[in-house]
């Protein structure tokens, strides 16, 4: 009898299984029992996975209410939202799924922030290979922790000259901590990547290019990695501005060009670590303001105009090891020189020389010439950018210093281009 | 004038200044090429040469030239000739020899680094026709002096002057000018101030082809605006060839009322 009894209790657990968790809801346009999404998604229960076959659906506002839902493309699955609403929206739903879908279609408004798909308070998100295309906002995330997004391919499919109000942000989480964001490719948008108040978290492996403003915008958000992504052509470049803990590895800037673009801006940042970046071709390499403690290691500084311009209120910023080559401009400063330091670095416009073979140059280097200053007071005194007028100068200035700050400098030059370390 | 500017090509070739100036570009273009590995800094290498050695060579030759000729010179004014041709004609024939080791000089050395690497060959292009351009300007601007005074260190003197005027003062005061009128907006003076002075003209214009990223902020986008866009290399070149056009009628005004 406790035997039988026993065996009821299996086939009761059995069967609530069956019905109410790891249930397959099929979606299709026809021959399946539900042909819409939005009616899938009401009548998923916890757990359960809803399939939705090849088709064009053309669905908005689809809300998710219920946790641990996965939402699966097979095959070519648009969701397009025909330019009323936001295509999906997880709302107090932790664990939900979405992935192998396009969405299409979502309009722009003044008044609310439209997001191919909108996580509002709903903690394990997780969203992969989502193609998001012709889109206000790609994924907006709000207060929901511990969520993964990757491989998600985002692009507005605005012409480029579109103004910038009128377009959102690729990825865009606001109070979020702990999320993983990796091999995105996020392009035509506002910001690429766009992160207020989001800690521990990481970046990784995106490429973020041709975005209006910044490929990636960092707000008051601490204790984050971000490494191995690629900035491209964004109009204003990389913007991380008041955070703190900050790591930066292995990421690539890249063309980012223009009157007011900057590879990496820094505004506000404190106890950071900007280590094994390439930047290449920017109007300004790294902008630093108000910046302190931050240690640059083993960059390289390739054809920027400036490769790095300090504006006042930067202290302990310590440069090591890096790199700078064929920048017109290697290092510009405003105000205090404070205590910045610069040590060991390659400096390929050094003309020093080396006597005792030890792989330093004898003479410092000093990267802020009078020109530099002279542009930094008075801009338009570049049009004299390589004339022999200003090399006099320059040579002039050098011998003897009496404007440029004469305590930026290099003690240690390297003869020969630095080897980054492997790890 | 065109029997002129022969003589004058031959006479040159035969004191051999030419092949001394064409080996000399040869020597220069091959190290600058070889031995900074870098692309970029070869290229700066060379806009210092364009812009200093070019008009300096320029302005002494045709001081050098006229003062050592003046005898063949009286010879021929005494034929039947118009004075406008003699002076035209040999400073054609001086420019044209100097431009020639210069294209030559150069160009060879440009040739096996793009055949090499195929980098940047409208650059080198752009590089050589100012080059050119700069010293045909230098060429007929220090004739244009020497035939106004018989007193060679004056003659020398003037030129010199002249050079350094345009080379590095015209900098300097333009310097001075934005610094004095700071307060204003200055782009437009500036490229008014550049376009007027080739030597400024030539390099802002082969910068725009190299660091643009240099030019910033809104002077730059005047500047790119103006110089960079077709018709504003055409106007640059328009104003390059007036540069080139106003020596030849100092020239022929100082000749006409000269008494030789």
């Amino acid at each position: 009898m406790r035997w039988f009894k026993l065996c009821w209790c299996w086939v009761l657990l059995f069967v609530t299984l069956v019905n109410s968790y790891g249930r397959v809801i099929e979606v299709c346009k026809s021959g399946c029992n539900v042909s819409t999404i939005t009616e899938a998604v009401e009548i998923a229960q916890k757990g359960d996975t809803i399939l939705i076959h090849e088709g064009r659906y053309k669905e908005a506002n689809i809300i998710i209410k219920v946790p641990e839902i996965v939402i699966r493309g097979k095959g070519e699955v648009i969701i397009d939202a025909g330019k009323k609403d936001r295509a999906f929206v997880i709302f107090r739903a932790s664990g939900v799924r979405i992935e192998n879908v396009m969405i299409r279609n979502v309009p722009f408004t003044s008044t609310d922030e439209l997001a191919g798909i909108n996580v509002l308070y709903s903690n394990r998100y997780h969203i992969e290979n989502v193609r998001i295309d012709s889109t206000f906002f790609g994924i907006l995330v709000e207060q929901s922790d511990s969520g993964i997004i990757r491989g998600c391919t985002i692009n507005s499919g605005s012409p480029i000259n579109v103004y910038e109000a009128t377009l959102g942000n690729g990825i865009h989480l606001w109070k979020s901590n702990y999320a993983l964001l990796e091999n995105n490719s996020i392009t035509n948008m506002r910001d690429g990547i766009y992160f207020e108040f989001v800690s521990n978290s990481v970046i990784r492996g995106n490429h973020s290019f041709g975005n209006k403003r910044y490929g990636l915008h960092f707000m008051f958000s601490n204790d984050d990695v971000y490494e191995n992504n690629k900035f491209e052509r964004n109009g204003a470049g990389v913007a991380v501005m008041f955070s703190k803990n900050i790591d930066m590895h292995n990421n690539v800037f890249v063309n980012n060009w223009g009157m007011s673009s900057y590879g990496l801006l820094l505004k506000e940042i404190y106890d950071s670590e900007i280590k094994h970046n390439v930047f290449i071709r920017n109007t300004t390499g790294i902008h630093v303001e108000g910046s302190a403690r931050i240690r640059y290691e083993e960059n390289d500084f390739i054809e920027n105009g400036w490769a790095v311009n300090f504006l006042g209120g930067s202290y302990d910023n310590f440069f090591y090891h890096n790199n700078f080559i064929g920048n017109t401009f290697d290092v510009a400063y405003f105000g205090r020189v404070n205590n910045n330091r610069f040590e060991e670095n390659y400096w390929n416009k050094y003309t020093g020389y080396d006597l005792d073979r030890d792989g330093y140059g004898d003479v410092p280097y000093r990267p802020v010439d009078l020109f530099t200053y002279m542009v930094n007071e008075i801009p338009e005194t570049i049009v004299l950018l390589r004339s022999f007028f200003v090399q006099i100068l320059n040579f002039a200035e050098q011998v003897v210093p009496v404007l440029t700050p004469a305590d930026i400098y290099d003690p240690k030059p390297l003869m020969q281009k630095w080897k980054w370390s492997s790890s | 004038m065109f029997k002129i500017i022969g003589y004058v090509i031959k006479d040159l070739l035969r004191n051999r200044w030419t092949l001394f100036y064409l080996l000399f570009y040869l020597l220069v273009g091959f190290s600058i090429l070889m031995f900074s590995g870098d692309f970029s800094k070869s290229m700066v290498s060379f806009l210092q040469i364009i812009l200093i050695l070019t008009p300096l060579i320029g302005t002494l030759f045709g001081v050098m030239y006229y003062y050592n000729s003046r005898d063949f010179i009286e010879l021929l004014l005494a034929q039947p000739i118009r004075r406008r041709d003699v002076f035209v004609g040999q400073w054609l024939g001086v420019s044209l020899s100097l431009g020639t080791s210069l294209i030559v000089g150069l160009g060879i050395p440009f040739l096996w680094y793009f055949a090499q690497y195929e980098v940047a060959g409208d650059q080198f292009i752009l590089l050589l026709l100012l080059g050119f351009a700069l010293g045909a300007i230098f060429t007929g601007l220090s004739m244009a002096v020497s035939v106004s005074t018989d007193n060679k260190i004056r003659g020398f003197g003037y030129a010199l002057v002249l050079w350094l005027l345009m080379a590095v003062v015209y900098d300097g005061f333009l310097l001075l000018a934005l610094i004095a009128f700071r307060d204003y907006p200055l782009e437009k003076f500036a490229l008014v101030a550049t376009v007027f002075n080739p030597i400024d003209l030539a390099r802002i214009t082969i910068l725009l082809k190299l660091d643009i990223s240099a030019l910033m902020g809104y002077t730059g986008a005047v500047f790119r605006e103006f110089l960079g866009s077709t018709a504003g290399m055409l106007t640059s070149m328009t104003i390059l060839l007036l540069w080139m056009i106003l020596p030849f009628f100092l020239i022929t005004f100082i000749a006409r009322k000269r008494d030789f």
